[in-house]
């Protein structure tokens, strides 16, 4: 029942902040998503962490005649994400209070109808549910970038939005015919998938037809092309939606509707995706040392550190994927910081170029700090939250083959130069024209900074409050996997 | 029958209250006409009857198509409002011929004998002839009516001919004994059958405007009045895909191999030409006709399947599409009234001046293309789920899929002209209060199937 009701909340949010004229909705949305997070807490305390199997599971029929139903429940894996998902909107929400969006009930009604999406693709446990959810998410976000989004949002978030269905119908096809081929009255139930036993054949091009709509998503070399785009477009509470929390869509997708449906599919082809992956994080590095403007090198550092998480998991051993599921929660925390300071920085000098940006470090000092250290949990520095992900992910792709391994390894170096260049450009030297009169944090964007912080440190420190949750259930999964 | 007596005598009375002097009372009349026929329809539910000698059965599929056209009727007339604040004076003759073309229509759906088929589409078109010249003053209009006739007399010709070829190979019209004349032969046809069969095919794919038989669809759908443009792209085509099914699935069953090659060649080619058609578009309402033709495609999709699940996708399908062209050809109407222009940039900022008519439209155009959370999609899933009930016609989902991505292309560049783009004036359109209830409907109507297909899905 908790379940039910922290999905339906944020779509009723939505509704009454519809309602709301003016920008009292603002308001209104940071409380209904507060209200969220205290359920999803409240879900977390009658959580059983040291079972793997579903729990807090509601089922009941959707398409009767067809087997359809709607099903949710929460596993250990389900449970992080949809916590990260509650934590980080109302933090999102928080971080828009400086701005005033034309239209602001509808702008918020969108956030809080797509984090049901969100938390619907994290709890579904029927494959059309989660499809559904998949798509309903979708829809708000892409208003949210291309009415509130910059100067070339229309042709921006339409390739993006065009990408990402077109992915999404090859999944939605795969979906149908492996609901054919459960036996009797057909089911979409996804553990009646999981006990299907196809041919390797069936594997290997249902493998395609579901990797092409998670790889756009996440968004995996070669399938990259919208995001980069997409994220400097974007309003900041839109890039922090989809880079913080939408893009985990794409990994949890692999976690739970690839690799225990086609094993056989993910064996033949798991060389080419760790391949793939590893291209995307030297090739995502690279062009981050390059970049000029703050919010496209924090998208390509973005592509870089997915590209590790998608190698991670795919090396199916234990490391790589409780690497790969804490590391998920380590770059929805930094990612959605590291804009949320780019967003202040662009208010205050109207500029994201680093080259004329500087010295910031001496008129804000508390900036500076938080900064720096979602910077370090960036770069994986040792007591942050990725160097726990990050240690865990390259464990696992060594135990795969070390030469891939060493390769994969180069994102910590290379991330420290993309990450410390970018520091220096834009906190120390001398200050320039735009940051001369540079104000230093104000109350509310501490309060949403200081929860970030505290995460960063939490998870680097206490990884094991995390890991614990998720380890039973990536034990079922692997179970499920090696059968 | 009873609504087909019914719309017949409706539609005579219609014509004699024109002669009153206020016009006023034309539509509400219209409108509690086809509210009566719709429940009385609904009678006959679970009471299957057959009616002068096995002309004509009323069966639940019968009734759930009538259903669904007479709703579509229902809800289309609100939109004819201009005609009633222009005083019109021949509006009466509008409502009564569409009363009568869909007194057409539901013979199409209900026939037994392949000449009441015939008559269904004769008395459906000819109707449909007039009205796509109504606007005796504008060149298209008269040019539509003139290619849509020529046209239409032409592929009429042939299916007459093919019914004609297949009474000569089987002996008879009536459908089911068709069918049991190829089951006794041993499924064993001779070339006046297959000529036959192949005329019908032809004859009404062009009546739903499927490639290559389509060529007539966007130059009438433009020339037409769009009121009448969007009676033809749903209750016409919802019609004579029913009819389209009912024969096959009654009389060619089992040469179902003879025919399954030029169909499937059939859904192929409208389907690609439907949807890359429609991409280059300039024109909202051309887009519009294009889209109507894939979506024709889509309803083929499920006919060549061919299984226990094509009927009920094919209705799904119908009601899915016929109320979201309702609501885009609607809007279309109300703006390019105001505008003058039925291009994508007459709908430039109407998410700033009539939220309701753009949020509807919205609607509309997610479930055209098959988004979740509108009826829309669970129609394309239905279809693609009755096609792959054979796994050997995988291809032919992958087909449709990636033509349903290139769908979206071009229905959201309504969506954002809408809300994206800055208009040049901010002019708020003005809607009638019943146009503004049909529109919230029918997006409610959208939403909820969308969300629980059940209630419609398992009907049949």
């Amino acid at each position: 029942m908790i379940t039910a009701l922290l999905l339906f909340w944020p779509a009723l949010a939505a509704l009454l902040v519809l309602l709301i004229k003016g920008q009292g909705a603002k308001k209104v949305a940071f409380v209904a998503a507060l209200v969220e997070f205290a359920l999803s807490l409240f879900a977390l305390s009658g959580f059983n962490a040291e079972n793997g199997g579903t729990q807090l599971a509601l089922n009941f029929p959707w398409i009767e005649s067809a087997g359809i139903s709607f099903s949710i429940g929460m596993d250990g894996i389900s449970i992080l994400m949809v916590l990260l998902t509650t934590f980080l909107v109302p933090l999102i929400v928080l971080s828009s209070f400086k701005h005033d969006y034309k239209n602001p009930n509808v702008f918020y009604a969108l956030i809080l109808f797509m984090q049901t999406g969100l938390i619907g693709v994290f709890v579904a446990m029927d494959a059309f549910l989660f499809y559904f959810m998949w798509e309903v998410a979708l829809i708000p976000i892409y208003f949210i970038a291309a009415v509130w989004g910059g100067e070339n949002r229309i042709k921006v978030t339409f390739k993006f939005f065009v990408y990402t269905i077109f992915g999404s119908l090859f999944m939605l096809a795969a979906f149908v015919y492996l609901y054919l081929q459960t036996p009797g009255i057909h089911s979409s139930d996804v553990n009646a998938f999981y006990q299907l036993a196809l041919s390797s054949g069936e594997q290997s091009w249902i493998f395609w037809f579901l990797f092409i709509a998670f790889a756009i998503k996440m968004p995996v070399f070669p399938f990259h092309t919208w995001q980069p785009d997409t994220y400097t477009e974007s309003p900041t509470q839109a890039t922090m939606l989809l880079s913080g929390i939408m893009l985990k869509m794409g990994i949890y997708g692999v976690i739970r509707w690839l690799l225990p449906i086609v094993p056989m599919g993910v064996s033949q082809w798991d060389e080419l995706v760790l391949i793939l992956a590893i291209i995307g994080i030297v090739y995502g590095s690279i062009i981050a040392i390059r970049q000029r403007d703050l919010k496209r090198l924090v998208a390509y550092s973005s592509i870089a550190h997915v590209g590790l998480i998608a190698a991670g998991i795919f090396t199916l051993n234990e490391q790589g994927l409780q690497g790969g599921v804490i590391q998920m929660l380590s770059h929805g925390i930094n990612v959605v910081g590291l804009f949320f300071i780019i967003d202040i920085i662009f208010s205050r000098t109207n500029t994201r170029e680093i080259t004329s940006l500087g010295g910031i470090t001496q008129n804000a000092k508390a900036l500076s700090i938080f900064f720096m250290i979602l910077l370090l949990g960036s770069v994986a520095l040792p007591l942050t939250n990725g160097f726990v992900g990050e240690f865990l992910l390259l464990s696992g792709v060594f135990q795969y083959n070390y030469i891939y391994g060493a390769v994969a390894g180069l994102t910590i170096i290379l991330g420290a130069v993309y990450m410390l260049r970018m520091f220096q450009g834009v906190m120390f030297g001398t200050k320039s024209e735009a940051t001369e009169s540079f104000t230093d944090l104000t109350m509310n964007e501490m309060a949403v900074l200081i929860p970030l912080v505290i995460m960063v440190f939490w998870i680097g420190l206490f990884p094991n409050t995390f890991l614990s949750i998720s380890e039973p259930a990536v034990i079922n999964l692997l179970s499920i996997i090696n059968r | 029958m009873t609504s087909i007596i019914l719309l017949s005598v409706f539609g005579i009375a219609n014509l004699f209250i024109g002669f009153m002097k206020s016009k006023r009372i034309l539509l509400p009349l219209a409108l509690l006409f086809l509210l009566i026929v719709f429940a009385v329809n609904l009678f006959s539910w679970n009471d299957t009857q057959s009616y002068f000698n096995n002309m004509l059965t009323i069966d639940n599929y019968a009734v759930a198509f009538t259903g669904i056209m007479t709703l579509t009727t229902l809800l289309l007339l609100p939109f004819s409002q201009r005609y009633v604040r222009e005083g019109d004076s021949n509006l009466a003759e509008y409502y009564s011929l569409l009363l009568f073309s869909l007194v057409g229509a539901i013979m199409m759906v209900s026939y037994e004998n392949m000449l009441m088929l015939f008559v269904g589409i004769e008395i459906l078109s000819i109707a449909m002839y007039v009205v796509a010249g109504s606007n005796k003053k504008s060149l298209r209009s008269n040019e539509a009516a003139l290619k849509y006739f020529l046209m239409g007399a032409f592929f009429t010709g042939i299916l007459l001919f093919g019914i004609v070829l297949i009474y000569g190979a089987t002996g008879t019209f009536n459908i089911t004994e068709i069918g049991a004349a190829q089951i006794a032969t041993g499924g064993v046809m001779n070339t006046m059958f297959i000529l036959g069969l192949l005329m019908l095919l032809i004859g009404i794919s062009f009546k739903i405007s499927a490639a290559p038989f389509h060529f007539w669809t966007p130059d009438v759908y433009e020339g037409s009045p769009t009121f009448f443009t969007a009676f033809m792209s749903t209750v016409v085509k919802t019609a004579g895909v029913a009819a389209f099914f009912k024969l096959m699935a009654a009389a060619f069953a089992a040469s179902y191999a003879a025919w399954f090659p030029t169909m499937i060649a059939i859904t192929v080619l409208t389907l690609v030409v439907g949807n890359i058609g429609a991409v280059i578009q300039t024109s909202a309402k051309r887009m519009l006709a294009y889209s109507s033709i894939s979506h024709a495609g889509y309803l083929l999709m499920s006919l060549v399947a061919f299984n226990e699940k094509s009927a009920s996708s094919i209705l799904f399908y119908s009601l899915a599409y016929a109320t979201a062209s309702i609501t885009a050809f609607g809007v279309l109407m109300l703006v390019s009234d105001q505008k003058g222009s039925d291009k994508y940039e007459a709908f430039n900022g109407l998410g700033r001046t009539n939220p309701l008519l753009a949020f509807a439209m919205t609607v509309s155009m997610l479930s055209l293309a098959g988004i979740p959370l509108t009826a829309g999609f669970f129609a394309k899933f239905f279809v693609f789920s009755a096609v792959l009930q054979e796994s050997s016609m995988l291809w032919l989902v992958v087909i449709a899929v990636l033509l349903a991505a290139v769908g979206i292309y071009y229905y959201f560049r309504v969506v954002i002209a809408m809300y994206m783009q800055p208009a040049e004036n901010y002019e708020k359109i003005q809607v009638s209060g019943v146009a503004s209830f049909t529109l919230i409907f029918i997006s409610v109507l959208t939403i909820l199937l969308g969300i629980a297909p059940a209630l419609v899905s398992d009907i049949l």
